[in-house]
Parts: C-alpha cells; sequence; structure tokens
C-alpha cells in the first residue's frame, strides 16, 4: 500500500482548468487533488474526454487559450508551480518534469535526426557541445534499448518503426534525468507486444533513475500492471482514489465496478458484458449532482440533487458516492437497471 | 452438420512498389502472402495479428474492395474473384462490411435515415414504400430511437456512429459481416454495449461473422476460432479456448503473454520478444517469425513452415512452427527468454 503514505515529490491541490468555448466554460478539470509519491507510479484512468490529459498538461502549465488554469497549487517539492514565472518553468519542463504523448510521430521533429533531437536537449540544458551532446544522445537510445545505436542517431523519424518511435521519445523525456515523467497514453497506439517491451523499459528505467511516473491511460490492465496508486476520473473529477491493489480487490465506486465488468476479459468466458448504459454527457449539459447519476445502476434521488464530495474511507481509498456516506440508507433507489 | 459459408484458398495480396522516374514496380509489398481458411454459417472467425500483419487487406480482399493478385474466394459454392462486376455488385447484399471509423464511412450531409434508406436501394431490398417503416425498426434494432432518424451523423456520440453503421451493414439483411475493428475505437463501456449488440443480432438474424481486431481480450469474448497472421501469412488457428489455453505457435504465445492481467497480484511470465515486426517488402525467408522467435535455428531461416495439427494438439488446431512438439516438451533450447 502506498496512498498518502510516502513523501509526495509533487501534490496537485484542488486543481480547476477551464476552455471558455462559446458553447460555454468546459471545466475540463474540476477540482482535482492528488500525490505522486516520490520514486512511484501513480496511473490515471478513464474514458475519453474525461480530463487525464489536460491534468497533464497543466501539470506543466501548457494549457492555452481559451484554456486557463483557473485555480489551485501544484507543489512540487512545496514550491508551487503555478507562483512560476515562464522562464522558470522552462527550465523545470527541461530538468525536472518531462512528459510523453501518445503519438510518437507528432512529437518528433520530422526534419532532424532522432540524434539531433535528443542532443538539443543537453546542447540547451546543460551546455554541452555538439560532440558530446551526440555522444550523450548515443548512451540514452542505448539506455532505451535501441540496437545499433550509432547507427540510429543518424536517421529520421519516419524510418523508424512505431515502438522505436516511443523509445526515442522517451530517450528524450530522460535525457535530463527528470524526478517526474508524465507518459500519457505511451502505449495506446502500439501493439502489444510492443506495448509489453515499453511498459518494461518504463518500470525498468524508473527503478535506475528513481523516478516517478505518472501513467495516464484508458486500460485498466496496464493501470494493474505498472501502477502504485490509481486514480479515476469521471467528467473532470476523480471519482475513485486507491491504492492498486485496493482498486483491484475492492472497487467502490460504480463507474469503476462498471468500467471493470464491462470489460472483455481473455482469462474469463462470458455470454454477456456487463455494459455501463448510456454515454458519458456532453461537457455543456453536465447533470446537477453526481455526475454519473443518469448512468449508474444504484442512482438514488440525492444523487440527482447533490454531488457527493470525494470521502476517505478506512481502507484509505477515496471515493465520490454517496453510497458510502451517512446519508445513504433510507435513500429510494430510482434508476434501476432492469 | 457445418456448412461452408466461405472458404478463402491461396490468397495472396501483392501491392506493387512503384520508383523511378518512370515509376515502374520495383517491388511488392506482400500484404498477404499465400493465406486458406473456411468460415462456416452462423459462427464468428477472428483475425488477429499485430498492425500491418495483413487483417484488413484479407477483409478488403474478401469484398473485392481491392483486387488480390491471386487465389480464390469461395462464397457459398461460387467463387467471387470469377464473377463480374455487375455479379459482385449483387453479392455485396450478402457481404456487408464495417469499419472502425464510423465517421468516415458515413455521409456527413445525410440523415441517419437517409443513409439507411439509400443502402436498401442500392440493394433494391425493400419497396419504396416500406422503407421508412423499415429504418425505424432497424434504428430500434441497434438500440437508438425513431426520432434519431433525422439527425445527423455530427449529432451522434461514437458509439452511436457504430450503431448506425450496423444498422446500415444489416439494412440489406447479409448473410456474412466484416468487421474490421468495429470497436477498437469505442471507449470500455460502451465497447461493451456494442459488442453485446453484435452478439444479440447473431443470435436473431443467423448472421456470421468475420471479426478483425488486435485487442485480445475482445477477441476472447466474441470469436469461435481464431486465426493469428504475422507478417501476411496465417501461423496459427484453432478454436478459442484451445488458442488460448495451448497456444502451439512461439510467436502466439508471445502474444498472449503479452496481454496486460486485470490482477495485480499475478505476476504473470511474460514472453518479451526481441526486435520489430519485419517489413512484408522483403519478408525473411523460411519462417517469417525466424528473425525473432527464441527457438529459431538454421533450417527455420530456410524452410516455410506448413500448418499441421501438433501431435497430441486438438482437432482443427493448427500452427505453422516446424517444432511445436519439442517446444511443448520443452526440449528445445531458448536463445533468449
Ligand atoms: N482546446 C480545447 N477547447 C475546448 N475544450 C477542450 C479543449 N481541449 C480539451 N477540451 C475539453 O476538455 C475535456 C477533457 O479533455 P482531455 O483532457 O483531452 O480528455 P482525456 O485526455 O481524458 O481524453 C474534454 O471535454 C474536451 O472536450
Ligand atoms: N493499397 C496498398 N498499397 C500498398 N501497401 C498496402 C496497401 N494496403 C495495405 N498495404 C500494406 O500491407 C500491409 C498490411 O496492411 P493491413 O492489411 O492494413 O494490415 P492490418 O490491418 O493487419 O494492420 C501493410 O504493410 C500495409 O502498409
Ligand atoms: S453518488 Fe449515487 S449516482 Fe453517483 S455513483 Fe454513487 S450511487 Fe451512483
Ligand atoms: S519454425 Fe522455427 S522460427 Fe518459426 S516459429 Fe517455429 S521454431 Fe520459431
Ligand atoms: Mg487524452
Ligand atoms: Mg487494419
Amino acid at each position: 500500500m502506498t496512498l498518502v503514505n510516502k513523501t509526495a515529490v509533487l501534490e496537485i491541490r484542488d486543481l480547476r482548468t477551464s476552455y471558455f468555448t462559446e458553447g460555454g466554460e468546459v471545466k475540463a478539470v474540476d477540482g482535482i487533488s492528488l500525490n505522486v509519491p516520490k520514486g512511484k507510479t501513480l496511473g490515471i484512468v478513464g474514458e475519453s474526454g474525461s480530463g487525464k490529459s489536460i491534468m497533464a498538461l497543466s501539470i506543466l502549465r501548457l494549457i492555452f487559450n481559451p484554456g486557463r488554469i483557473v485555480a489551485g497549487e501544484l507543489l512540487y517539492n512545496g514550491a508551487d508551480l503555478l507562483k512560476k514565472s515562464e522562464k522558470q518553468m522552462r527550465s523545470i519542463r527541461g530538468n525536472n518534469i518531462s512528459m510523453i504523448f501518445q503519438e510518437p510521430m507528432t512529437s518528433l521533429n520530422p526534419v532532424y535526426t532522432v540524434g539531433e533531437q535528443i542532443a538539443e536537449v543537453y546542447q540547451i540544458h546543460e551546455n554541452m557541445n555538439k560532440k558530446q551532446a551526440m555522444s550523450k544522445a548515443v548512451d540514452m537510445l542505448r539506455l532505451v534499448g535501441i540496437p545499433s545505436p550509432e547507427k540510429r542517431v543518424h536517421q529520421y523519424p519516419f524510418e523508424l518503426s512505431g515502438g522505436m518511435r516511443q523509445r526515442i521519445m522517451i530517450a528524450i523525456a530522460l535525457a535530463c534525468n527528470p524526478d517526474v515523467l508524465i507518459a500519457d497514453e505511451p502505449t495506446t497506439a502500439l501493439d502489444v507486444t510492443i506495448q509489453a517491451q515499453i511498459l518494461e523499459l518504463i518500470k525498468d528505467l524508473q527503478q535506475k533513475l528513481h523516478m516517478s511516473v505518472i501513467i495516464i491511460t484508458h486500460d485498466l490492465g496496464v493501470v494493474a500492471e505498472t501502477c502504485d496508486d490509481v486514480a479515476v476520473m469521471y467528467c473532470g473529477k476523480v471519482v475513485e482514489y486507491a491504492d492498486v491493489r485496493t482498486l483491484f480487490t475492492a472497487p467502490k465506486h460504480p463507474y469503476t465496478v462498471g468500467l471493470l465488468n464491462s470489460l472483455p476479459r481473455h482469462d474469463v468466458d462470458k455470454e454477456e458484458l456487463e455494459a455501463i448504459k448510456g454515454s458519458v454527457p456532453s461537457p455543456f449539459e453536465l447533470p446537477e449532482g453526481c455526475r454519473f447519476a443518469p448512468r449508474c445502476p444504484h442512482a438514488a434521488k440525492i444523487c440527482f440533487e447533490q454531488l457527493p464530495e470525494l470521502n476517505k474511507l478506512e481502507d484509505r481509498s477515496q471515493v465520490r458516492c454517496w453510497i458510502y456516506t451517512d446519508k445513504w440508507g433510507q435513500q429510494p433507489e430510482v434508476n434501476r437497471t432492469p | 452438420m457445418k456448412t461452408e459459408l466461405l472458404n478463402v484458398k491461396h490468397l495472396k495480396q501483392h501491392f506493387p512498389i512503384k520508383g523511378g522516374f518512370l515509376g515502374r514496380i520495383v517491388n511488392h509489398v506482400k500484404a498477404v502472402d499465400d493465406i486458406s481458411f473456411t468460415i462456416y454459417e452462423g459462427e464468428t472467425v477472428s483475425i488477429v495479428g499485430e498492425s500491418g500483419c495483413g487483417k484488413s487487406t484479407t477483409g478488403r480482399a474478401i469484398m473485392r474492395l481491392d483486387e488480390p493478385t491471386s487465389g480464390e474466394i469461395i462464397f457459398e459454392g461460387s467463387n467471387l474473384l470469377a464473377l463480374n462486376k455487375r455479379q459482385m455488385n449483387k453479392k455485396r447484399k450478402d457481404l456487408q462490411i464495417i469499419f472502425q471509423d464510423p465517421y468516415a464511412s458515413l455521409n456527413p450531409r445525410q440523415t441517419a435515415g437517409e443513409i439507411l434508406e439509400e443502402a436498401m436501394e442500392i440493394q433494391n431490398v425493400v419497396p419504396k414504400s416500406k422503407r421508412r417503416h423499415r429504418v425505424i425498426e432497424l434504428l430500434e434494432t441497434v438500440g437508438l430511437a425513431a426520432y434519431q432518424a433525422d439527425r445527423y451523423p455530427h449529432e451522434f456520440s461514437g458509439g452511436q456512429r457504430q450503431r448506425i453503421g450496423i444498422a446500415r451493414a444489416l439494412s440489406v439483411n447479409p448473410k456474412l459481416i466484416i468487421c474490421d475493428e468495429a470497436v477498437s475505437a469505442l471507449d470500455v463501456s460502451i465497447q461493451a454495449q456494442v459488442l453485446n449488440l453484435l452478439k444479440r443480432l447473431q443470435r436473431e438474424f443467423k448472421l456470421t461473422y468475420l471479426f478483425i481486431s488486435h485487442d485480445l481480450g475482445v477477441v476472447r469474448h466474441i470469436s469461435d476460432r481464431i486465426i493469428v497472421m504475422y507478417v501476411g501469412r496465417i501461423v496459427e488457428v484453432a478454436d478459442k479456448t484451445s488458442l488460448f489455453e495451448h497456444p502451439q505457435h512461439p510467436y502466439t504465445r508471445a502474444l498472449l503473454s503479452a496481454i496486460p492481467v486485470l490482477d495485480p497480484d499475478r505476476k504473470k511470465e511474460r514472453i518479451i520478444l526481441k526486435g520489430d515486426v519485419p517489413s512484408p517488402i522483403d519478408p525473411p525467408p523460411g519462417c517469417v517469425f525466424h528473425t525473432r522467435c527464441p527457438y529459431a535455428t538454421d533450417r527455420c531461416k530456410e524452410e516455410i513452415p506448413q500448418l499441421r495439427t501438433a501431435e497430441g494438439a486438438a482437432g482443427g488446431h493448427q500452427a505453422a512452427c516446424h517444432y511445436m512438439e519439442e517446444i511443448q516438451n520443452g526440449s528445445m533450447e531458448r536463445a533468449y527468454s
């Protein structure tokens, strides 16, 4: 168990990021508080549109118009990133907190060799000359398991496979030995055998380099295999936050339970999957009260009226659901699935 | 008695690569390289394998969306590749295909109702006066509501658009539906809804599915039998249980072992393959898997292994590897693990 037990390298406190669009305010990240424990992995899961990527980009302060971080604190080793100057942030992005994205092709520059792109990090942030930087680039390629790195440094992104490109992205992200690596769907575009290689690589490097990792994914299998703590997001809010074992052995929020039940399992046969009914609401038509209420098989009257808090339970997990409060009990169920 | 619905024989799809300033053919992408398989009425057969192994090409060749290089595609006894254009268009009523991205295959300027009516008109399956009624019936069959007939594709969510794609395929009463990554882009909660729908429709309308997917969890759920492809070839074919419980081919073993498990306490023994999938332009000689196989020998570099049933394996379970028995009884050394 690690939840809230270890010193946190990064503390996210009541983070709020909104997009101000013609249709109105989209509260993409709506009051999120999480800890990234030192040397451990925090997983963020949730369906598309739940605010995972915006949360990650907010940590690096890479939110642009019409988006804005409207409130919160991002305590990195105790100091609030939201109070840093843009210049200080650039240095933090280069030296302390790095990010890798889902599609490595779009984040690599097609006109530079992969070696030049890794070397650039050393030239800018460690003032190395080109020759020193290139030799460090070769070391990094070797570290991320790329065969014949001396040859590969001179290749362009299009000459490499998807798995190789993702390794290059990891090499760039790790070039400056960050304390925190944020990986946003790092294996979603990859095949399972390559996914296994990349996850193994991230775990391996994390131990070697004593990094903290945030893995963002929609794949609960990836979470089970790589994370220490997990936060489940729905419509911009954390609905459940627990250590990985508690989450998988005793899931509590009806949405988490629904996600686990709706997964086809490769190790268990069932005739019918227990799908969650309905779909994620539009950010402009969020239900009052619990945002999951229109889809929840247990929803009661109170669920449609008041938003539940994220409550701490005895096993130290946190759940945003009326069932786990004193107010439950006499609530009439109004929404039972047939 | 099982009735054969589709019989693919020695299918090859080699796409020419043009080069030089004369645009001459300089090489070929051997996207599908001599594959054969049978699908029986009412069953679901899946094709799995990593991206680029030839799954979609196989589906497109069966539909004759691309003309195959060679082979035969026998559907209900007649070779589709021998039909002329008019005859083939008529046959398309019996074979439908659903793609991953329903948005790309739905005309944004047509309402859901118009999309379905058009499909019926092309195949002339329902008299004009009854089409509107049938549209409503189809929408309800796939879990949409009558009032949604007048909505445009952009007014639907991803899952709902895929339901329209399914309704369109159903509108002509097909016998075989090819689902090419049909649920891959959907979030899990929606994916479960669509998978349940596909299963229910199969029971109700006695449909046969060829299900193409890279997601092994989905494949296990939906399939009766599974075909595993690697660089344009079939390396293993078996019924679902036999494949998942007793994989014979080293590639299948690695593929299955790579799936993340949902139990954080279970440490799975994982076979991490070295290297990358080879290019189908110059596939390795001999066994296509030999460049990554931990058991490869010199023989594997030269001799192409044929699909066969290993000693002691279930009937109908076939794989293409020279050393299945030796690997099974542990007498083969692994070069790496
Ligand atoms: N540039 C933008 N303008 C308006 N809304 C946006 C923008 N980027 C993201 N959003 C909204 O923010 C929400 C969260 O998005 P995101 O964090 O990308 O989700 P996830 O990564 O969980 O799939 C979504 O509702 C999305 O529509
Ligand atoms: N029209 C085409 N022309 C040339 N190469 C093609 C064409 N279609 C597919 N390919 C190539 O054939 C191989 C198999 O592709 P595909 O069948 O789409 O794989 P899968 O669906 O298994 O991911 C890939 O290498 C792909 O690049
Ligand atoms: S608060 Fe109510 S509606 Fe929301 S998840 Fe809990 S039971 Fe369901
Ligand atoms: S034939 Fe040889 S290379 Fe191919 S799978 Fe079998 S052992 Fe491996
Ligand atoms: Mg995202
Ligand atoms: Mg495909």
